[in-house]
């Protein structure tokens, strides 16, 4: 009993998917614990889906082992697709069928499970029960596709982005269910580009990127790798350069990165930095564009680590 | 809890997502139905064809007139000779007779009408002066049912009716759902793939009935085409045909990622059972050369087995040879999908 509780969620070692002319899984590792709400953030074609579905069962790995609730997906399919529930990216639900067929639907898979109202009450469509699938906004279509997965209350969830292309007050509904999944104790994978929700939902983040992890902790650890709090960021006009270590001789400047126009730099106080930054910019007689400051978040984490945006693609 | 069971689930989305959507229900249902109204009135049998013949005025004119206007098959006018000439002109008759001692016909011999005028014309008159033919002939007039062009319509109707759902109806929704991303979805899920397949058959099964009965009973009550054979037989005949179609509508969408790609694939497969197969006209119209390929499809061992339970009223066991050209087709399709099919 307490090996099962001890035992990983997920557990991966060298997972590799190629396909004709990319790698998209290139030897990742991973450890999934039970009860934690774990988030893949990475840009667009960052290897998230593959290695998610690969997961789920779903793709074959060129090469790697997956474990899954301590089980394998060649020996013990049946069982873990009952233990599990999964939300794809891009599934379109029956236009024509209403939201309660559909999850009597999903429900009709599973030896055990939650009722059709315990679902709804869950997702919060109650009111929406006999409306056709076609009818429900982005938001709620999201929240059914959710219910879907939830219909069996399922030991391990798979989200694959559940909030992209949702306004935010959808987003938080959606964020909201996932909290209280975590509540009754459920573990949760889920992938994103948005570091606002991983920052939220998750307790440990792999940051992916070009089908490696490049990072892993919780989302604060990760924030303070970058020895510093904050972020200033400024542009300079009629392309000045100024090389970096001047930056870097600062006062409490950890480190600087080049976004497009934009000069990047992490800071342990802005207050102290400010000042002495507009001296050195005078000094070299540059002209100082936009300038802007912030609490460093987990999108800096990535900044820092690829010099690029989580939504670059 | 019959009604929590998947493969119930599966089959009712099947059948709710057909009902909803009203476009469908018409092409199933009032299609056939409006088709072997329009081609069964267009060759409905008439009344035998009267010819249309002038006659010029001048000396013996009345006479002649009146010997044609006792046969009922001669519609004839009296005319004058310019008006005569215009009608002839103008295809409004299709013979003009002139009176005298020498009766002369004026006609176009390359007109098919204006031939059959001649002779019954000609017969007319012969006999109104008083000809006596010397062999005895009778008419048996073909108008029973079960001879009628109507009445080899409506099994081929069936038979296309049957072809058309069963591949529109799988094949469609399978890459629909393939498209749509759903099908990855369901495989996420401990559903089996076996019930997922089995319950376009089930839906299939469900529908399969009121389509038949709706193309009977309108064949039935609108034009008396006869139902000789057993339903028992007629019952294993439409079955079989419904689950061969079904098998190549599963082959056609085995792969397609695209509901164009599909639709192209299942026209190629259909068109050419649309000509070949008998539902219009015989196949026997085709050369002789090419006649064993056209009984080797799927389609004409259908509509032949249709027509030989319905109009011959044979038993099951004198159409062997036709149902096992469908089990072939049946199960081979069943089994290469099967094999190939692509779920992601």
């Amino acid at each position: 009993m307490i090996a099962r509780m001890l035992e990983a969620a997920v557990l991966c070692r060298g997972l590799v998917k190629r396909y004709a002319d990319v790698t998209a899984v290139d030897g990742l590792d991973l450890e999934i614990r039970r009860g934690e709400c774990f988030g893949m953030l990475g840009p667009n074609g960052a290897g998230k889906t593959t290695t998610i579905e690969i997961l789920q069962g779903l793709l074959q790995p060129d090469e790697g082992a997956v474990t899954v609730l301590g089980l394998e997906w060649d020996h013990h399919e049946a069982d873990l697709r009952q233990r599990m529930g999964s939300q794809l990216q891009e599934t379109k639900l029956p236009d024509k069928l209403t939201v309660e067929e559909v999850i009597r639907l999903f429900r009709s898979f599973y030896r055990r499970g939650n009722t059709i109202d315990e679902v709804l009450h869950e997702v919060q469509l109650e009111e929406k029960r006999k409306a056709w699938v076609s009818k429900l906004s982005g938001g709620q279509r999201q929240r059914l596709a959710i219910a879907c997965a939830l219909v069996s209350e399922p030991e391990l969830l798979f989200l694959d982005e559940p909030t992209t292309g949702l306004d935010p007050q959808a987003r938080r509904q959606v964020w909201e269910i996932i909290s209280q999944f975590r509540g009754r104790g459920g573990t949760a994978l889920l992938t994103t580009h948005y570091m606002e929700e991983a920052q939220r939902l998750c307790d440990r983040v792999a940051v992916v990127d070009r089908g490696k992890i490049i990072a892993l902790g919780s989302p604060r650890d990760l924030i303070s790798s970058l020895r510093a709090e904050h972020v200033v960021e400024f542009e300079l006009e009629c392309g000045t350069t100024i090389p970096d270590h001047v930056y870097l001789g600062l006062p409490g400047v950890h480190s600087v990165a080049h976004d497009g126009g934009k000069i990047w730099l992490s800071a342990a106080h802005v207050r102290r930095v400010i000042p002495e930054l507009m001296k050195v910019l005078e000094g070299k007689g540059a002209v100082l564009g936009e300038l802007t400051t912030h609490h460093a978040t987990l999108e800096d984490v990535f900044l820092s680590l690829t010099g690029r945006h989580l939504r670059d693609g | 809890m019959l009604d929590a069971s998947p493969l119930t689930q599966l089959t009712l989305w099947r059948i709710r997502e057909f009902t909803r959507e009203p476009e469908a229900l018409f092409w199933v249902f009032a299609f056939p139905i409006v088709l072997a109204f329009a081609l069964g009135l267009a060759f409905k049998n008439r009344a035998p064809e009267t010819v249309q013949v002038a006659v010029e005025e001048g000396q013996g004119a009345s006479e002649l007139f009146a010997a044609l206007e006792e046969s009922e098959r001669i519609d004839a006018v009296l005319v004058d000779t310019g008006e005569a000439d215009y009608r002839l002109r103008t295809g409004r008759v299709a013979m003009v007779v002139q009176p005298g001692e020498v009766v002369r016909f004026k006609y176009d011999s390359t007109r098919a009408e204006s031939l059959v005028a001649r002779l019954v014309v000609d017969d007319a008159l012969q006999e109104a002066r008083g000809r006596r033919d010397v062999a005895e002939i009778r008419e048996i007039p073909v108008t029973e049912p079960g001879a009628r062009y109507i009445d080899f319509l409506i099994p081929g109707l069936l038979g296309l009716n049957i072809m058309g759902t069963g591949m529109w109806g799988v094949g469609f929704g399978i890459v629909k759902t393939r498209t749509q991303k759903l099908l990855k979805r369901l495989l996420a899920s401990p559903m089996r793939r076996s019930e997922y397949l089995l319950s376009y058959v089930c839906a299939r099964l469900v529908w399969l009935g009121l389509e038949v009965g709706a193309v009977l009973l309108f064949g039935k009550l609108v034009f008396d085409v006869p139902i000789r054979g057993s339903l028992m037989s007629l019952v294993a005949v439409v079955l079989l045909g419904a689950a061969t179609f079904s098998g190549i509508g599963l082959l056609v969408a085995s792969r397609s990622k695209t509901i164009e790609g599909v639709s192209g694939l299942m026209n190629f497969v259909m068109v050419p059972m649309w000509i070949g197969s008998g539902v219009f006209f015989a196949y026997s119209n085709f050369p002789e050369a090419v006649q064993p390929f056209l009984r080797a499809l799927p389609l004409t061992a259908l509509n032949d087995a249709l027509r030989a339970v319905l109009l011959d009223g044979v038993p099951l066991a004198a159409t062997a040879n036709l149902l096992a050209v469908m089990l072939v087709w049946a199960a081979s399709s069943f089994a290469i999908a099967l094999k190939i099919f692509r779920w992601d």
